[in-house]
C-alpha cells in the first residue's frame, strides 16, 4: 500500500472485479494518438499479412469487407488509466485472416497508416482474442478512433489495438513497436499492471 | 538527464509538496521536491497516486510544467467531476507527501539541443507541457525560434499569464500569441473565437519552414488544429500530438 493521502477518500463504488488495478471507469471514449489522424482513401486501402518468409497475403477494402465478420462485446483498458466496459464492435477475427497463412512465427508486428507500429506474441492475436474491427456501436468506425479499420486486442492495454491498421508482419524474433520503444511495457497486460518498462 | 526517455523500472517515489501556486480559479501548480528525481525532458508527464486510509487508491497522469533541473512542477486543472484533480487543487497542503512515478513518455518531447524552429499550439490546459518546453528553452539560453499559440476560453482561464507576458516581450526569438475563444480582456483587438483556418495560418510559420510542431489539448482541438496544419502544407510526420480525452485526466 502506498503513502496515505490525508483526507483522500476517492470516488467509491467504481472499483470492482471488472477493473484492472489503477484503472478508472469512463462512459465516453477518449482518444489517444501520437500524431495527426491519417487520411485514408478506401480505394487505396489494403490490409496485408506477411509471414516470416516474406510471403504476403493482402485484401482490398471490398475483399476485406466481404469476409465473415463477428459482432463482439469487450472491455477495453487504456494505459492512461481509463477503462470502458462492454464496448460493442464488429470486425473480422484475426483467425479468419490467418486461415491460409503458413507460419511458425512466434511474434507479430502490427503496422498502421501513419507509421505507427506495435508488437505482440502471435498467440495473443489468435483463438478468438483479436479482431480487425470496422464498426463501433453499430456505426462505421470514426477516423479518430482508428477508422476505417483498427486492430482490437482487448486483453492487452489498448495501445496494442493499433488504429488505422494496414497489416501484420509475422516474425521469428520480437521487435519493439512505437510505444514499446519509448518506455511502455513490451507485453502490456492490464491485469498485471504492465504499463511501463520494468513493471 | 541527458537523453532521458525512460530507462529501467519506474518506481513510485515519495515527493514532498514544497509550494502551491494558483494559476487560475480552477488550476493550481504543485511545486514538488522529489528525492533522486532522474530528470526529464519537457513534454513528459508523471503518474500521481493517491491512497485512502483503507488502501483504496487512484492514479492519474499529469504533465510536467517545469524545465528539467529545477524542482518538479505539475499544473493540475480541476475537473468538476474529477476524482484526483479536486484533491490536488483543493485539499493538498504544503508539506504533504505525494506519490508519483515518472518521467513517462518519450515521444511528445522537445530536445533542447535540436536546432530546428519549433511551433507549439496549446488548447486549455494543453499548454502545460508546452510551457515546460518554453521554460527549457529559456533556461538553456536558447536561440532556436519558438512560437507558442495558446488558445484559452477567457482571461480567467489563462495560465501563466505574467510569465508568458514577460517571456513574450523579450526579443529573443520566442513569440507568444494568445487566442481567446469566448471572451477577451478589455481592449483586446484580435478576433475572439475558435482557432480557425485563417487565424491559424496568420499565427503560424509558412508550411515551407516545416517547424517541429507540438499540438496539445482536448481531442477536438487537437484534431482540428492538426488537420488545419496539414491543409496548410505541414507534413504529418512533423506534427506531434497529445490529446486529452473528453474526460481529461
Amino acid at each position: 500500500m502506498g503513502i496515505v493521502s490525508r483526507g483522500f477518500r476517492g470516488r467509491r463504488g467504481r472499483e470492482g472485479p471488472d477493473l484492472p488495478p489503477g484503472q478508472y471507469l469512463v462512459e465516453d471514449f477518449p482518444v489517444l494518438s501520437a500524431g495527426p489522424t491519417p487520411r485514408i482513401d478506401l480505394g487505396q486501402w489494403e490490409f496485408a499479412i506477411t509471414n516470416e518468409s516474406g510471403d504476403r497475403r493482402s485484401w482490398s477494402w471490398e475483399e476485406f469487407r466481404a469476409l465473415p465478420s463477428e459482432r463482439f462485446t469487450v472491455d477495453i483498458h487504456c494505459v492512461t488509466k481509463w477503462s470502458k466496459l462492454g464496448t460493442d464492435w464488429e470486425g473480422v477475427p484475426v483467425d479468419t485472416l490467418m486461415e491460409d497463412v503458413d507460419t511458425s512465427a512466434g511474434f507479430a508486428l502490427a503496422e498502421s497508416y501513419g507509421g505507427y507500429t506495435t508488437n505482440l506474441p502471435l498467440e495473443d492475436l489468435l483463438d478468438g482474442k483479436a479482431w480487425v474491427a470496422y464498426r463501433f456501436g453499430g456505426e462505421e468506425l470514426e477516423p479518430e478512433h482508428g477508422g476505417p479499420a483498427r486492430l482490437v486486442v482487448p486483453h492487452l492495454y489498448f495501445w496494442k489495438s493499433a488504429k488505422w491498421v494496414r497489416g501484420i508482419q509475422l516474425r521469428d524474433s520480437d521487435e519493439p513497436g512505437f510505444w514499446e520503444s519509448l518506455g511502455y511495457h513490451n507485453y502490456g497486460d492490464p491485469w498485471r499492471e504492465q504499463r511501463y518498462w520494468g513493471d | 538527464m541527458a537523453g532521458t526517455t525512460v530507462l529501467g523500472r519506474l518506481t513510485w517515489r515519495a515527493a514532498q509538496v514544497v509550494g502551491l501556486r494558483d494559476e487560475s480559479p480552477t488550476a493550481r501548480t504543485l511545486v514538488l521536491d522529489v528525492p533522486s528525481w532522474p530528470g526529464h525532458l519537457p513534454g513528459q508527464h508523471v503518474d500521481v497516486r493517491l491512497t485512502a486510509e483503507d488502501g483504496y487508491s487512484a492514479q492519474r497522469s499529469y504533465s510536467i510544467a517545469s524545465a528539467p533541473g529545477s524542482r518538479l512542477e505539475l499544473t493540475v486543472q480541476r475537473l468538476a467531476d474529477g476524482e484526483v484533480s479536486p484533491y490536488l487543487t483543493e485539499e493538498l497542503h504544503e508539506g504533504d507527501p505525494l506519490e508519483l512515478r515518472g518521467p513517462i513518455g518519450g515521444w511528445f518531447v522537445w530536445r533542447p539541443e535540436a536546432q530546428e524552429p519549433v511551433l507549439l499550439i496549446g488548447g486549455g490546459s494543453g499548454v502545460v507541457p508546452l510551457m515546460a518546453m518554453v521554460r527549457t528553452r529559456r533556461a538553456n539560453g536558447g536561440a532556436v525560434p519558438m512560437r507558442l499559440v495558446y488558445s484559452t476560453r477567457e482571461p480567467d482561464t489563462l495560465l501563466y499569464r505574467d510569465e508568458l507576458a514577460r517571456l513574450g516581450e523579450r526579443d529573443d526569438g520566442l513569440r507568444v500569441d494568445l487566442v481567446y475563444t469566448r471572451r477577451a480582456p478589455q481592449g483586446w483587438t484580435d478576433p475572439v473565437g475558435r482557432l480557425g483556418a485563417a487565424r491559424l495560418a496568420a499565427l503560424t510559420p509558412r508550411a515551407g519552414d516545416q517547424p517541429a510542431s507540438f499540438v496539445c489539448g482536448p481531442t477536438g482541438f487537437v484534431e482540428s488544429v492538426a488537420n488545419l496544419l496539414i491543409d496548410q502544407g505541414y507534413r504529418p510526420e512533423r506534427i506531434k500530438t497529445e490529446r486529452f480525452g473528453p474526460t481529461g485526466n
